[in-house]
């Protein structure tokens, strides 16, 4: 199945760290094509979409960062107003849970591409599917 | 008719006649343990004693010491010197690693131990007419059931409130006019405060004294208590190894506890060398139980930091004093009256699966012990998902509260960001200003 290989970094909530983190992106040629940052009080966590993946996560380990890769479903859906509640309600009604998601918008087409972190990637593969929705792959997103 | 000493015999003896009591007691009790208890036996063929070497208190130097260590190796039943059929009741100390420290008592024991809390309420004003509310903690902890026991001697009216349910303390010190409260001093201080946020004044109680132990206060704190509550604050010192609250006690003079050297004899050593130290000096202090039947402890290395002082008091007591404990000569922390080693935090850190790279807090707010702990976050440990996270920070403060019995304020923090040990790591910033 086509999921999508998204990097987790934990940021410690202290000045600094989000700076460091990206640098050392930048510094070895990774391009960051989505991201989202979940937060609490002490620490939040830096969510990517990079176009290398394994290169990105053995150079933050190499500094010392905490990283984790988890696989991820990625859609495309029109831009348009309703689009993504319509999506929102068949995973719902299919049972499927979502434990956070992220958006981010095309540069060149009317397309809004939405990564979902949900409990069942089999399970909401299949429902995308079935519903004819664009499901996107690593290299379609770096493509981007 | 208030008594000025519970025991006038003893507490004003002339110190010639205390020694001649010390030195009996002492050959008597070395030759309990001797005959009784075999670790003891090794410990003292080891440094080549025998019973018959001790012929006065000043010959106490030669026998060997006994630290938490000994105490931990010999756990449960290995320092007993009574027979369990003899034995009443235990106690034991908050939080330690792994194995617990269990203290026996005879009824000897307990009446001895009773008598020396008497002491501690009558030297703050106690007789029968008072009404003397418990609000340490009842059960293992030795604060609850030792003030319990003196107050009961005494005759005092007892309430045996334990600790917490603080609008309730409040409620019966208000319906029921207690007169003598005893508990830590940081509880007394939040009494105090919620006492003032009920919209009562010190008019509205009748307390007159407190004795307040467990936990290391400053003078700073005692004025703030004694203004808040009305009252004169006293303090008290004991531990459990040797028998509990009531080893010292202070006077109206408020200027150190008078230790009840009839029973536990006291020393200050040179922490490093183990020296004996001349009376003035700052050291290590180390008690022998002169009377204890049932765990009797000789030269018990206390880790507290004192000074031991024969100077004449004002109250007419002739028993030593020492001063207020100035920090440990280990690096144990006394969080809410818990004793806590920052190594039990580590094995805790460890069995969780962290890394034992750790960084301990203490504050004192509002007259609260605070802890937070810094842990380094792992890749084995991270998740993608705040809920785990958060999860993981919960289940390691629950793991903490289990092994530790305090429940401290987890923070994960980025790998390798704690200072890495050179030579002697900082594990512990104390913030609390706990001597003057």
């Amino acid at each position: 199945m086509n999921n999508v290989r998204q990097i987790s970094v934990f940021v410690e909530n202290k000045p600094g760290r989000l700076s460091a983190i990206t640098q050392i992106l930048k510094d070895n040629g990774i391009n960051i094509r989505a991201l989202s940052i979940a937060d609490t009080k002490d620490f939040g966590i830096l969510r990517l979409i990079v176009n290398d993946p394994d290169m990105a996560c053995q150079k933050l380990k190499d500094a010392s960062c905490t990283v984790t890769i988890t696989e991820v479903v990625a859609i495309s859906i029109d831009d348009e107003m309703g689009k993504l509640s319509e999506v929102m309600s068949l995973i719902n009604n299919a049972g499927v849970n979502i434990e956070y998601l992220y958006a981010f918008l095309s540069k060149s087409s009317n397309k809004a591409s939405i990564i979902l972190r949900v409990d069942d990637n089999e399970k909401a593969h299949q429902l995308f599917t079935e519903a004819g929705i664009v499901q996107l792959a690593e290299k379609d997103i770096c493509e981007m | 008719m208030a008594k000025k000493y519970w025991n006038e015999e003893i507490e004003c003896m002339a110190p010639e006649d205390m020694k001649k009591l010390q030195s009996e007691r002492l050959v008597a009790q070395v030759k309990h343990v001797y005959e009784n208890v075999p670790y003891y036996r090794n410990l003292m063929e080891e440094k080549g004693v025998t019973p018959d070497d001790i012929k006065s208190i000043d010959d106490l130097h030669k026998l060997p010491f006994v630290s938490k260590a000994d105490l931990r190796d010999a756990y449960p039943f290995g320092l007993l010197a009574k027979p369990l059929s003899d034995c009443v009741r235990i106690h034991s100390t908050s939080g330690t690693t792994g194995k617990r420290v269990v203290a026996f008592y005879t009824q000897n024991d307990v009446d001895l131990w009773e008598d020396c809390c008497a002491r501690a309420i009558v030297a703050v004003g106690g007789d029968e007419s008072d009404i003397c509310q418990v609000c340490y903690g009842y059960g293992l902890f030795t604060g609850g059931l030792g003030l319990h026991g003196g107050s009961h001697k005494v005759g005092c009216l007892t309430l045996p409130m334990s600790s917490g349910n603080t609008d309730r303390q409040i409620q019966f010190m208000t319906d029921l006019g207690s007169t003598i409260l005893c508990c830590t001093p940081s509880y007394a201080a939040y009494i105090g405060e919620t006492l003032h946020d009920m919209g009562y004044t010190p008019d509205d109680i009748k307390l007159k004294a407190g004795i307040f132990g467990a936990e290391p206060w400053t003078e700073e704190m005692r004025r703030s208590i004694e203004e808040s509550l009305g009252i004169k604050a006293y303090d008290i010192y004991g531990l459990t190894e040797t028998t509990g609250p009531g080893v010292a006690f202070e006077c109206e003079e408020q200027t150190g506890m008078h230790i009840n050297e009839d029973n536990f004899y006291p020393e200050i050593i040179n922490p490093d060398t183990g020296e004996v130290l001349p009376d003035g000096e700052v050291g290590e202090l180390v008690f022998t139980s002169l009377t204890k039947e049932a765990f009797p402890l000789l030269r018990y290395r206390t880790r507290d930091l004192c000074v031991l002082s024969r100077k004449k008091c004002s109250c007419g007591r002739t028993l030593i004093k020492m001063s207020k404990p100035m920090g440990r000569s280990d690096d144990m922390l006394i969080i809410r009256g818990v004793n806590v080693f920052p190594s039990q935090i580590e094995t805790v850190l460890i069995e969780q699966g962290y890394t034992p790279n750790y960084l301990i807090e203490v504050d004192r707010i509002n007259n609260k012990d605070t802890i937070d702990i810094s842990v380094e976050m792992t890749n084995d440990q991270f998740s993608d998902t705040v809920k785990e996270l958060q999860n993981k920070e919960r289940q390691l403060a629950e793991a903490m509260n289990t092994m530790l019995g305090i429940n401290p304020k987890i923070h994960l923090v980025s790998p390798k960001s704690i200072t890495r040990s050179e030579g002697k790591a900082v594990r512990v910033i104390d913030k609390r200003k706990l001597h003057d």
